[in-house]
């Protein structure tokens, strides 16, 4: 009887049923073509990325979160330039923890507490970079707000932060994508399906997102991805 | 009058060697059915599977304690403790699942691996391998589809160690006494050894 109910209390800018999508569709739609190889591969430009490995090339034996997923491109990437790579399913994990289609309410604050220790349970400062890819979206005010701050914890003062967001905040339903790393300014994006995402966000919300860090900077691009740099 | 019957018929050799398969015979399952030799021996019941000469720790396998091995080992099984292969390749299998600290020459889990990984020469994770730990190795392949959590730290191989010949010019007066003194350093030329 409450299932209609489900999804009316999102982010303020979350995605609210009444969409083309309807309340019980879930917010995972699997690729239509199929499996991971037959999946959307796009090489494109990325001025996020070069910017960021612009912080980091000149320096061996940083240490850089990948909230990814492994991938080998990414770790021979990385490897190469003499870093340490640490590697994180982020949304696997949010999806094994509270349910693919929102099922759980990413509020409940134990459930929270549980997400972290999964997936971000490391010492403060660890950290010189953390690639976080399109993984914010896809998370609710209360645990939104839970992952900043551990994400400040845990990347070292100046350290980097690339993050990327749908340019399109009135999205229904988004792709989202596994990111892997060509050379220093080309990614391959790969389309892994379509998601509704619990969030949307324009530049003035991005803004008060990192409010919080040292500096914050947006590149947008043709793919309707806009690529964001932070600076702790 | 019955032996002379038996007479009659011609003579059959004691053996007929089998006429060779013709290819026509082999396409047609039935004919190969009808030419198979029979025996009277049971079929077999066990055949261990070869893993290219490696030690097999099976599916329905439990160990738990330290494996040192120096040959190359296959862990289908479930392993708790630690497992060394440090000149050799451990390969753990689809159904392996090991909660061990591992130091091999060469990894590749299509399994479960729950601890960190030494591998000097390389390590594979394969389609649907989970690996959950940290690994220190020289070369990392990772195959899509794999689960991966914690860190890589590639060790690049220390490069070979300088050869006797190539080493620093003796100076042009050498002490006389080092010669004779059973007591020289070890620094000296390993050739005289």
């Amino acid at each position: 009887m409450l299932e209609p109910l489900k999804g009316l209390f999102r982010g303020s800018r979350g995605v609210q049923n009444g969409g083309s999508l309807p309340a019980n569709t879930p917010r995972v739609t699997p690729n239509p073509r199929g499996n991971a190889a037959e999946a959307v591969h796009t090489t494109r430009p990325s001025r996020g990325l070069e910017e960021f490995f612009a912080q980091i090339r000149d320096t061996t034996g940083l240490t850089i979160l990948d909230l990814g997923g492994v991938s080998q491109n990414n770790v021979s990437f990385i490897t190469d330039l003499g870093h340490r790579l640490y590697s994180e399913a982020f949304l696997s994990v949010l999806g094994d923890t509270f349910g693919l289609d929102d099922t759980v309410d990413q509020s409940n604050p134990g459930r929270i507490e549980f997400f972290l220790k999964q997936t971000l349970d490391y010492e403060a400062g660890q950290f010189d970079g953390v690639l976080v890819w399109d993984v914010l979206e896809h998370l609710n005010p209360a645990l939104l707000n839970a992952v900043m701050e551990r994400l400040q914890k845990i990347v070292r003062p100046k350290g980097y932060m690339l993050a990327f967001f749908q340019s399109d905040d009135k999205l229904d339903a988004a792709p989202y994508y596994s990111f892997r790393i060509h050379q220093m300014n080309t990614l391959e994006i790969v389309q892994q399906g379509m998601r509704r995402p619990v969030q949307l966000y324009n530049n003035r919300s991005l803004e008060k997102l990192f409010g919080r860090f040292e500096s914050v900077k947006f590149f947008l691009s043709k793919d309707r991805l806009r690529e964001v740099i932070v600076k702790v | 009058m019955w032996n002379k019957k038996r007479e009659d018929e011609p003579q059959r050799p004691l053996y007929t060697p089998p006429s060779p398969t013709t290819s026509a015979s082999l396409n047609n399952p039935a004919d190969v059915r009808k030419e198979m030799p029979l025996s009277s021996m049971p079929p077999a019941r066990f055949e261990p599977e070869t893993r290219g000469g490696a030690a097999t720790i099976g599916k329905a396998v439990k160990v738990v304690g330290q494996i040192f091995s120096r040959e190359d080992l296959y862990v289908d099984g479930e392993v708790e403790g630690t497992v060394e292969a440090l000149e050799n390749k451990l390969t753990i299998g689809p159904n392996g699942t090991l909660k061990a600290q591992i130091k091999a020459r060469e990894v590749v889990a299509l399994g479960t691996i729950h601890g960190n990984v030494e591998a000097t020469d390389k390590i594979e994770i394969r389609k649907d391998a989970r690996l959950t730990g940290d690994i220190r190795t020289a070369r990392i392949i990772i195959e899509d589809g794999a689960y991966f959590k914690g860190s890589i730290d590639i060790v690049k191989p220390e490069p070979p160690k300088m050869s006797p010949k190539t080493q620093p010019a003796q100076p042009a007066n050498p002490p006389a006494a080092s010669h004779a003194s059973p007591q020289a350093p070890s620094g000296g030329n390993d050739t005289k050894r």
